[in-house]
């Protein structure tokens, strides 16, 4: 009894819809205003114009925004995910840093292009140290029982200090090349960047499509009593959730230490939090939690950095962009708060069936 | 504990009101007396809350006249009601646990001096009002620090100073009350009707109308079955015009003969043995055969839906053995019950039942999904196929499988939850209140379904206020009263001696 | 009477707890680092936390209203740049100051109206608040700007002596967060606007119920976080003399603790502004004692502050899922 859908409803009905269309508008809006925003050309055997450079600095926030979404569809928030990409990012540049554990510590030592540890092992402990924030969290949440806001409020305060800690303080700069080819580096063209974050993607896609975790996820986000009742471990699903969100901001540290060289604690993926709830919320995502698309998530995290890179191409000066920022969320808000409420009257109209309220 | 006159404070005639796909009442008539008090029973889907809701202009009926003291009213709002003098205190205590009992009285209202709240006045004013209900307590800690009880009678306390209540609805006031406090709740309830407050007292715990009450009315599936004076109706009348059919039938009627089980297997697939939570339910003793339906009867808060949840591993039980196929068991939870081969469909479908925004087909293999884990993700095709397969076989009236549960109809949206648990081959059923909520049509259906399964040798349980469903689905049937298991009855039994053990008067 | 010691102290256990807690935290530094004893250190504490103090004082009355309000620290930000900028511009301070305040206020009662009629959540809105100040303030000046304006250096320099302390002095704006205190303590406690606070953070829907003024309360509470920030802003530019978006950087976090400690719970429903006192109290001696022992730096006081909120939050937890069981 599957009527299918006729493909025009399934369209405009897919969470993927509205982002495209923003997108769409935007580049329409570029186009017009901005001739040759979307020039490529090739440069020292790579890509270069304004849509990699969107690519390039948008794949973090697209990795946090992936995280974050299971975070929100379980309806809960992460608000450390800024903090443990300094974690992370702390965690690796300090083990490659050749004076580490030196007592004679001068220039030639430090600006040195070796490594005080093997490469691999550097990224697995960057990896490592942002997942078990993650699992922090988790535990936080589903143990703990504390408010989402509340126990990721933590890590917020203290991220940054504990990767302070990590640095003992100091500024970390990389001059290891290896190490700089994750932020900097090209394969056929593209940034390695996207490369990974097409991997992660993948990755992410696998283990909520095809095993259950996303049914799960989805399912505890819409009424996690039910779920327990039909034998779902609430609590390991969202445990799996935050330790998911721990694990990309681990990956977007590494990327963005490697795109500046270096790791400072106090600056590096700052108000990253902010942008990845807004990117998930772009995608369509209710903060209520319930129905989840990575893909929305990163489309709506590269329409942000799209309409970034549009402000520069108008000559927004890049000090206006927060306040440009702040009135793309105030659209999105209205679009999705009174726009979802009339839809969903139009909806009910139709439909005329609805679970009465039994006294 | 007589009515001062015969002037009606409220006088409903013919009220209706329906929802969508549900007809919450039906040509209601309704009638308080100054001065009295006057309980309101029923089962769930009564329609209790739903005529409560009418009469303090939370919803607006769809037909029928709402007089107040002698004069039709239209009530616009919960806050217009209030002004009128109707004033609810709901079953949890909407005040703040943090303010103080005199802050809590008169929030909102406090007296003033200069700019700011006198407060030497306003403990004044709700000692005041505290004391004509013959409680004196210190008002000036904060309400949480307080027993429930006290709480309570703040809340009536509250309702009385805001609208200087001509009448006031009490909403199950004793359910969280032990014996002292409810003493002491009557006590002030008496003092009310006294000064010529009119109280409709809904409850479900039928010695306490007795207890207290004056006038009773009763209401079943959305219809006014009458209203009665509490001296001229026994328990077991009053009982079977909540749960069972007319008195008249029983004469007529010697007895029913219980469903014939031909396959019952001898060996039980779960025992207990004296198992029990306290605060919960007492002690019992249960044998569930396959192949058998055991049917729970007895009013709400009874004990019903407290035993299902032992059974089914939500709650952990404090003392006693649970043995299933002959093992004892010590783990419990839904999951480990689901890989025994126990499923459960919850009493509160709206919130333990259903995930409303997904979809049928996600609804249904929710809990095979479960037992299979997270790695052996069932096929998008299989899905169907298990969701299509229970469509039809129960019957399920939906657009598709892909549509959200909750856009269907209460009866439809049972049929999904018990589709789950149909989907993961369960040896053991429990359904408690399958049949709430739905029109006649699905109600049969299910019953119907139940026997199947039995029939394929699968153990029921089947729980319902409904005594006539339970009669006729079942091959036992247990009682069960004040959060105890009474008694049980099989083979030839008639429905006048299920309902004495209901009363408890045999 | 021994009844009554009893229950006061029962009833405000939390507070009581914060206001020890300091005493100790005092204590230690006054152990460890002897030049901490004196006097002027404890009203440097006020000094330096004026701002955070002020804005501290607004975001409880939010909190306890069960919402939030994270866009504090950029109306600090856009308030010292847009002094700075209308100063420098040759406007007399006697007109930018009740401008920056009118700004702060507006700004405020825009989220709130957004929050209770869009019914969006306050922690999306506050946080586009937020950055839309700071945005604007980046758009004022990308960089520092210095105010020279006579009557904020006379604000900003002249020392107040206190009565009964050699050598112990205040600043004019220092005065400005205590007095600010004392105000909205009595209008929490002794006015139905301060009740009515505390009944939407119980339950909203029941403070309907009971016909409270909910939909004004709510609004009036984000409009007067606004103004506070915006207050907090004018002392914050006093005390630098400049103005610059980047300023006050994470404060909002550092606010939100200050109350988290001070007693309030996150959740809503209780807690009041003298806890919050103590909480910016702890946070600043904290920091006074790093700067005193000069080698670790400031990020301690992010570990420690998030550790006394992590432990403050644990309790509230627990204190939550009892209450919730009974």
């Amino acid at each position: 009894m599957n009527k299918k859908k006729p493909l025009s409803n399934r369209i405009r009905e897919s969470q993927l819809f509205w982002p495209i269309v923003a997108l769409i508008i935007l580049f329409v809006v570029d186009a017009i205003f901005s001739p040759g925003f979307f020039k490529i050309g090739i440069l020292d055997g790579h890509l270069y114009g304004n849509i990699i450079n969107i690519l390039n600095n948008s794949a973090p926030l697209m990795l946090v925004a992936m995280g974050m979404t299971l975070v929100i569809a379980t309806e809960g928030v992460d608000l450390s995910v800024g903090g443990v990409i300094a974690i992370s990012a702390a965690m690796g540049t300090v083990l490659i840093n050749p004076a580490l554990g030196n007592e004679l510590i001068t220039n030639d030592i430090l600006a040195a292009n070796t490594t005080n540890t093997p490469l691999w092992l550097v990224v697995i402990a960057n990896l490592t140290a942002g997942t078990l924030c993650g699992v922090w969290n988790g535990m936080l949440v589903s143990r703990g029982k504390i408010q989402p806001m509340v126990a990721t409020l933590i890590l917020m305060v203290a991220g940054r200090g504990i990767a302070q800690l990590i640095t003992n303080g100091q500024i970390m700069t990389v001059y290891y090349r290896p190490y700089w080819w994750f932020g900097n580096g090209f394969i056929l063209g593209l940034p390695v960047s996207f490369y990974i974050v097409a991997i992660v993607f993948i990755l992410g896609w696998l283990i909520t499509r095809k095993t259950s975790i996303g049914l799960f996820i989805e399912a505890v986000g819409v009424n996690d009593k039910a779920t327990y009742y039909s034998g779902i471990s609430e609590k390991n699903v969202k445990l799996f959730a935050y330790t998911f969100c721990g694990f990309c901001s681990s990956i977007a540290g590494l990327i963005l230490s490697s795109y500046i060289h270096g790791c400072d604690a106090n600056n590096i993926g700052l108000s990253y939090e902010l942008d990845a709830i807004l990117a998930v919320v772009i995608g369509g995502t209710l903060m209520s939690g319930g129905r989840f698309s990575l893909l929305a998530s990163m489309i709506g995290a590269f329409l942000i950095w799209t309409f970034t890179i549009t402000m520069y191409a108008f000559g927004v000066p890049a000090n206006a962009l927060l306040a440009g920022r702040a009135i793309l969320v105030l659209v999105v808000i209205i679009l999705y708060s009174d726009y979802s409420r009339k839809l969903l009257n139009r909806l009910f109209d139709r439909k005329g069936r609805k679970h009465g309220a039994a006294s | 504990m007589m009515a001062n006159n015969h002037q009606n404070v409220i006088e409903m005639k013919g009220i209706s009101k329906s929802f969508p796909g549900v007809q919450a009442l039906d040509k209601v008539d309704f009638s308080l007396r100054c001065g009295e008090i006057h309980a309101l029973v029923g089962e769930n889907g009564a329609g209790k809350s739903t005529l409560i809701k009418v009469m303090t202009g939370v919803e607006k009926q769809d037909e029928g006249s709402y007089q107040f003291r002698g004069k039709e009213v239209s009530i616009r709002s919960p806050l217009h009601a209030q002004e009128l003098g109707i004033s609810p205190v709901y079953q949890e205590i909407n005040l703040c646990s943090f303010l103080s009992v005199a802050e809590n009285i008169l929030l909102g209202r406090e007296p003033k001096k200069f700019a700011g709240i006198d407060f030497k006045a306003m403990n004044q004013r709700a000692e005041e009002i505290l004391s004509e209900l013959d409680v004196s307590i210190d008002v000036t800690q904060p309400l949480g620090s307080y027993s429930t009880a006290l709480q309570q009678i703040t809340a009536i306390a509250r309702a009385l100073e805001v609208s200087s209540a001509k009448v006031l609805i009490l909403d199950e006031p004793t359910s969280s009350l032990d014996a002292n406090e409810t003493t002491k709740l009557f006590r002030v309830m008496r003092k009310l009707q006294e000064n010529g407050v009119a109280i409709i007292f809904i409850t479900h715990f039928i010695d306490q109308v007795y207890e207290i009450s004056d006038r009773i009315t009763v209401l079943r599936n959305g219809a006014l079955v009458g209203n009665y004076d509490t001296s001229d109706i026994s328990r077991f009348e009053l009982i079977t015009k909540m749960i069972g059919r007319n008195l008249e039938d029983f004469d007529e009627m010697s007895t029913i003969k219980l469903e014939a089980g031909k396959n019952i297997k001898e060996e039980p697939l779960l025992n207990t043995e004296q198992l029990s939570l306290s605060g919960s339910i007492k002690p019992f003793d249960l044998e569930l055969h396959e192949g058998e339906v055991v049917g729970f009867a007895g009013l709400l808060g009874s004990g019903r839906t407290e035993v299902a949840r032992l059974l089914f591993g939500v709650d952990q039980p404090d003392s006693g053995k649970y043995y299933f196929g002959g093992e004892e068991i010590n783990n419990f939870s839904p999951l480990l019950s689901i890989e025994r081969g126990i499923g459960l469909c919850p009493e509160d479908r709206k919130n333990l039942g259903i995930a409303g925004d997904l979809t049928v087909r996600e609804n249904i293999i929710l809990a095979i999904q479960a037992r299979l884990g997270w790695f052996k993700y069932l096929s998008s095709s299989k899905q169907y196929e298990i969701a299509d397969e229970y469509i039809e076989l129960l019957n399920i009236s939906t657009p598709s499988a892909d549509q959200p549960v909750k856009n269907l109809s209460g009866g439809n949206q049972q049929k999904v939850i018990l589709a789950r648990w149909l989907a993961t081959n369960p040896r053991l059923l429990i359904m408690d209140e399958p049949t709430r909520g739905i029109d006649i049509g699905a109600k049969a259906e299910i019953q119907k379904l139940v026997l199947l399964l039995a029939e394929q040798g699968k153990a029921c349980v089947f729980i319902s206020s409904e005594l006539e469903e339970v009669l006729r689905t079942s091959h036992r049937v247990v009682v069960l009263r004040d959060k105890e298991m009474i008694t049980e009855f099989s083979g030839e039994v008639g429905e006048r001696k299920i309902m004495e053990a209901i009363a408890g008067t045999d | 009477m021994a009844q009554r010691v009893k229950s006061f102290i029962v009833n405000n256990a939390p507070l009581l707890v914060t206001i020890i807690i300091f005493v100790i935290v005092y204590f230690i530094g006054g152990q460890l680092y002897p030049v901490m004893k004196k006097p002027q250190v404890f009203f440097n504490l006020f000094i330096n936390n004026a701002s955070l103090l002020i804005i501290s004082i607004g975001l409880t009355l939010v909190i306890i209203s069960k919402g939030i309000d994270l866009s504090v620290a950029g109306i600090i930000a856009l308030t010292s740049a847009a002094s700075a900028a209308l100063l420098q511009a040759g406007m007399s301070p006697w007109v930018v100051l009740p401008l920056m305040l009118l700004m702060g206020t507006t700004l405020g009662l825009i989220m709130g109206s957004i929050i209770h009629y869009f019914k969006v959540e306050p922690f999306i809105v506050t946080l586009m608040g937020l950055w839309f100040a700071r945005g604007m303030a980046y758009i004022i000046t990308l960089t520092s700007l210095t105010i020279s304006d006579d009557v904020y250096r006379f604000l900003a320099l002249t020392k107040i002596p206190i009565p009964g302390f050699e050598k112990a002095y205040l600043y004019i704006p220092s005065l400005i967060g205590p007095v600010l205190l004392l105000i909205v303590f009595y209008i929490s406690k002794y006015t139905r606007f301060g009740r009515t606070i505390y009944a939407i953070g119980n339950n909203e829907q029941s403070a309907e119920l009971m016909g409270l003024p909910v939909a004004r309360t709510k609004i009036i509470v984000y409009t007067f976080g606004g103004f506070c920030s915006a207050l907090g802003g004018i002392v914050f530019s006093i005390s630098l003399l400049s103005g610059y978006g980047g300023y006050a950087n994470s404060m909002e976090l550092d606010a939100i603790s200050s109350v988290v400690i001070g007693g309030t719970l996150l959740t809503g429903g209780a807690g009041n502004v003298i806890g919050t006192l103590f909480g910016v109290l702890i946070n600043g001696t904290i920091v006074s004692i790093l700067q005193f022992n000069g080698t670790l730096s400031s990020w301690w006081t992010r570990i420690g502050v998030g550790a006394l909120t992590l432990i403050f939050l644990g309790i509230q937890s627990l204190i939550n899922l009892k209450k919730r069981n009974v």
